[in-house]
């Protein structure tokens, strides 16, 4: 029995896949370490509460080591007046440092920094700084890009602090009560598209590519030369890459359950589900890309096509309601963001089969016709 | 009624957009006889091969091996047909035996033949070493010793020493040779080099530019090739080489 197990070739196949994929390091560090290294440094940097720290450039004179024109005095006045710390530079720039703290929004460090209008703009272009002060007509003038938003934040906090009269060192914000429980995080929204992303970039690499180097290096041609049926060939590809993403996936779930205590409120079968679903789709558009070129670049370029706008627009990392109204609909078919989509609400809304229904017919369905159009035209040899 | 060659190849014209690859050959292939296609680079030889193969379709004619057409019959001739492609590069990372077995069970066959075979090409030693870590002759060997691996009644090599070095060449000359004396296996082998086919072939066959140009045994050829002038500085043994000259004007390898 165990004979005849060892000698079948689809036993055999996805041994050879197995092994292929275990004995090749990249493989496994992109594909389970990479996305966990993604999760803790997007997770530390977007979920912790941090300090901010704000540098405003403030043109003219230097103003704020007390030997101002007439214009900036009030600034000067107030930052003394709130214990504003004197600061150097390396560069020589002077600084006033002042701390705002919240227990809830966190503390903002605002920077005043004495320069010229040319250094300022040359900080603001690097990105260093966002907002720049003069002085006109006895009035402090506030210098930034109104589409950034930013800056936005930084002028409406500055502004609010520069025309309150009293005390703001110490102000609390009682009025704001943080959502901090899990399902509302930054981190809640990304694991799902992390996860939903790997599925996709597993199956264009390590369906399409492959496909690919065995046609350019005619190991294809040679395998179909013997009675190798075609279809264990696929058969093996796809399901021990199918395994890889279950894996990966529950691995980089595993980690964001213990780093961040993310669980998943909704049901848990239609989560696989949905996780079959999606596999099946991404493995059938990697069945197209791979059809018929037998050149790695060529294949390079398809595979980063289909893989990179869907990555852009599906909203992996932030919401794709930031995109034109217009455009909204047709972002929400493509299969990266039903897949996201769909894993969020199981994990993050508590969904269940129910509202599982229309993606995972779309994505089977998806992945069923661009297999269909890709075996019409697949090149064996 | 039985046809006493397996691979009969009839007027077959073959064409690539612009190019006319094959152009009309004619071709009969015994049991155990071991035929060399000899021509240089771009003389359809490849492309010859690859229809006897099944894996490129004539424009034009009919190939029958084993007395059988490709078409309806592709599951039983490739059971019984082994080849060597040009440049296969194998999965490099699984182990000579992992990629001997993994072809053996294309044809539902067991590790005792895998044994067999290691030890017929050498690579008793390279067992577990990874492909990617075989020189070019072993590799090559693995090659042939895949090819093999079906006890093939038909083996097909296209070019199987190009590329190597005389010692890896000669390996591979003593492992055919050996196929030759122990079983009725017919081979074809295409190359360019003349010594090859001199050393493995009985019968040669010459293309060039998708024609045969001449085609008998070894002695057939060189007995029609005695009244080819010699300057008396060049007095050596007449080779296949100068009828390819004296037939096309210019060097195999050229």
């Amino acid at each position: 029995m165990i004979e005849r197990i060892s000698n079948n070739q689809l036993y055999r196949l996805i041994m050879a896949n197995v092994m292929e994929l275990i004995r090749e390091p990249g493989v496994l560090f992109w594909g389970i370490v990479f996305p966990i290294l993604m999760s803790l440094g997007l997770g530390i940097a977007f979920t912790k509460k941090t300090d901010v720290i704000t540098t405003i450039a403030v043109t003219g004179q230097n103003h704020l080591i007390g030997k101002p024109s007439d214009t900036l005095s009030v600034l000067l006045s107030f930052l003394r007046t709130n214990k504003a710390i004197l600061i150097k530079n390396e560069q020589g720039l002077v600084s006033r440092k002042l701390t705002v703290t919240d227990d809830k929004l966190g503390n903002t460090h605002f920077i005043f920094t004495a320069m010229d209008w040319k250094a300022a703009m040359v900080l603001l272009k690097r990105g260093n700084l966002n907002i720049i002060l003069d002085e006109k007509d006895g009035k402090i003038r506030y210098h930034f890009d109104p589409r950034n938003p930013d800056a936005q934040l930084t002028y409406l906090k500055l502004s609010k602090l520069l025309t309150n009269t009293g005390p703001v060192v110490k102000e609390a914000n009682l009025e704001i009560s943080p959502l901090t429980v899990t399902g509302t995080r930054y981190i809640d929204f990304l694991i799902p598209g992390l996860i939903a992303m790997g599925f996709m970039m597993s199956s264009m690499w390590g369906v399409s590519y492959a496909i690919i180097e065995r046609r350019s290096k005619k190991l294809l041609r040679r395998m179909v030369a013997t009675p190798m049926k075609r279809s264990n060939f696929l058969i093996a590809l796809i399901s021990v890459r199918v395994l890889m993403n279950f894996i990966e996936a529950g691995l980089l779930f595993l980690f964001a359950w213990l780093a961040f205590n993310i669980t998943i409120q909704g049901n848990v079968a239609a989560l696989l589900l949905l996780f079959i679903a999606g596999n099946i789709a991404f493995a059938g558009i990697a069945i197209l890309i791979s059809s018929h070129t037998a050149k790695t670049e060529i294949g390079n370029g398809l595979i980063n096509a289909i893989s990179m706008p869907m990555m852009v627009l599906s909203g992996i990392f932030f919401s794709y309601h930031n995109f034109p109204e217009w455009s909204i609909p047709v972002i929400r078919q493509l299969p990266l963001t039903m897949m996201a989509d769909g894993i969020r609400s199981i994990m993050i809304e508590g969904a269940g089969f129910t509202e599982t229904v229309y993606p995972v017919t779309i994505l089977t369905l998806t992945g069923l016709i661009f297999f269909m159009l890709g075996m019409k035209i697949f090149r064996w040899h | 009624m039985n046809s006493p060659y397996v691979i009969e190849v009839r007027n077959v014209v073959k064409s690539f957009k612009t190019v006319q690859a094959v152009r009309g050959i004619d071709l009969n292939i015994g049991p155990g006889q071991f035929v060399a296609i000899l021509g240089p680079n771009g003389a359809g030889k490849t492309t010859l091969v690859e229809m006897i193969e099944g894996i490129q379709q004539p424009d034009h004619g009919e190939i029958r091996v084993m007395g059988k057409p490709w078409k309806g019959n592709e599951t039983y001739l490739r059971q019984h047909i082994g080849l060597s492609l040009q440049e296969t590069h194998f999965v490099e990372k699984l182990t000579t035996w992992e990629t001997l077995r993994l072809f053996a069970s294309f044809f539902s066959i067991g590790k005792d033949r895998c044994e067999e075979v290691l030890q017929m090409v050498a690579l008793e030693e390279k067992r577990k070493a990874w492909v990617v870590n075989l020189s070019g002759g072993q590799r090559q060997r693995l090659a042939l010793g895949i090819s093999m691996i079906n006890m093939p009644k038909i083996l097909l090599l296209d070019e199987p020493t190009t590329g190597l070095d005389p010692n890896a060449r000669r390996e591979i000359w003593a492992i055919l040779r050996k196929l030759k004396d122990q079983s009725q296996t017919s081979m074809i082998l295409t190359t360019h080099y003349m010594e090859e086919a001199e050393q493995l072939c009985e019968y040669i066959v010459i293309v060039d530019h998708g024609k045969i140009l001449k085609q008998g045994t070894i002695n057939d050829l060189l007995g029609e090739i005695q009244d080819i002038p010699v300057k008396p500085a060049e007095i050596r043994k007449i080779t296949l080489d100068d009828l390819f000259i004296s037939l096309t004007g210019r060097h195999l390898n050229d």
